[in-house]
């Protein structure tokens, strides 16, 4: 079974990274880009076939070190 | 004052602590392996150096703060004992929530390296017994990700209990112009709650020789060696 784990920044988090990012569209004329935050994704491979089992897994592994949840919101995806 | 230097994997400011520590108290600190799971007996001092632990992989402290040997860390402050973080050591401690609030890129992005002067806060700790409060020193920093910021709660908290250690500031002890990284009202360390975690992203270990730059950072391990807390 895969999974995926996406991290973001809470909002209000100051994201320099982003906003260089976004400074950087910008300056090639990419119109209608208001804001850019940057991101981590996690590809996950398990061995479980229990959808139910592996969310609960991969948010411990979330809660325990993927994500700094002072700072990061976490989303767990089953992708089967 | 019996110390303990932890090497993590990547730590590379370990040797300059032991230094720093020998120099000021006389005898060699105790070398711990991050896979240790046990601190030595009698340890009253716990340092976690600076370097760039695993990487800096996932976050900056991240993987480290997870180690085997940082639940003895847990259990020593917990009961008291001293523990000292600097640069990528106080990325270590605040992943591994003995100090509130994280470390985040720098808000120029850059990686800075280079002297900076720091106002020195409270003096009544087992850290800063040797400065005055006010002292204006010169150490050095080295980091990309030393941009203190917590929750507005957290700071008023950390303000309101006295626990900034150490500010940013210039020469002539202007804190905002001082302020090298972005980091919320210029923090450049802080402590716990007890007072007995301090974490710092400045580098005071490696100002200890008049040949290489100055002695501003001896305070601080002359301060530990004098401190007879009950650890």
């Amino acid at each position: 079974m895969k999974a995926r784990i996406t991290v973001t920044l809470k909002n209000g988090v100051l994201d320099p990274q982003g906003k260089a990012i976004e400074g950087a569209l910008q300056s090639f004329g990419l119109e209608g880009i208001d804001s850019v935050r940057q991101g981590k994704v996690f590809d996950i491979e398990l061995d479980s076939n229990d959808p139910a089992k592996a969310e609960g897994l991969l948010k411990s592994a979330c809660e325990k070190l993927l994500a700094n949840t002072v700072i990061e919101n976490y989303r767990v995806e089953i992708l089967g | 004052m019996k110390s303990a230097v932890i090497t993590f994997p990547g730590s590379n400011r370990e040797g300059d602590v032991i230094r720093a520590l020998r120099q000021a108290t006389g005898h060699d600190p105790v070398s711990i392996w991050h896979q240790d799971a046990d601190l030595p007996k009698g340890t009253d001092l716990v340092v976690l150096p600076g370097g760039f632990s695993y990487g800096d992989y996932l976050r900056c402290g991240a993987i480290a703060a997870r180690a085997p040997v940082m639940d003895a860390v847990r259990a020593h402050a917990a009961r008291g004992g001293l523990v000292l973080g600097i640069c990528n050591g106080f990325q270590i401690l605040v992943e591994s929530g003995l100090l509130p609030g994280v470390l985040m890129r720098n808000a120029g992005l850059k990686f800075i390296c280079k002297m900076q002067h720091l106002k020195v806060g409270r003096t009544d700790t087992a850290f800063t017994s040797h400065y005055s409060t006010g002292d204006i020193i010169k150490v050095a920093i080295a980091h990309g990700e030393g941009n203190y910021v917590a929750d507005a709660e957290t700071i008023a908290r950390l303000e309101g209990e006295n626990r900034v250690a150490f500010r940013y500031c210039d020469a002539q002890g202007d804190t905002k112009a001082g302020n090298p990284n972005g980091s919320l009202n210029d923090i450049a360390g802080i402590y716990s709650e007890k007072l007995n975690v301090l974490g710092m992203m400045p580098h005071p270990e490696n100002l200890i020789e008049t040949l290489v730059g100055g002695t501003d950072g001896r305070g601080l391990f002359e301060s530990l060696s004098a401190y007879r807390g009950a650890a």
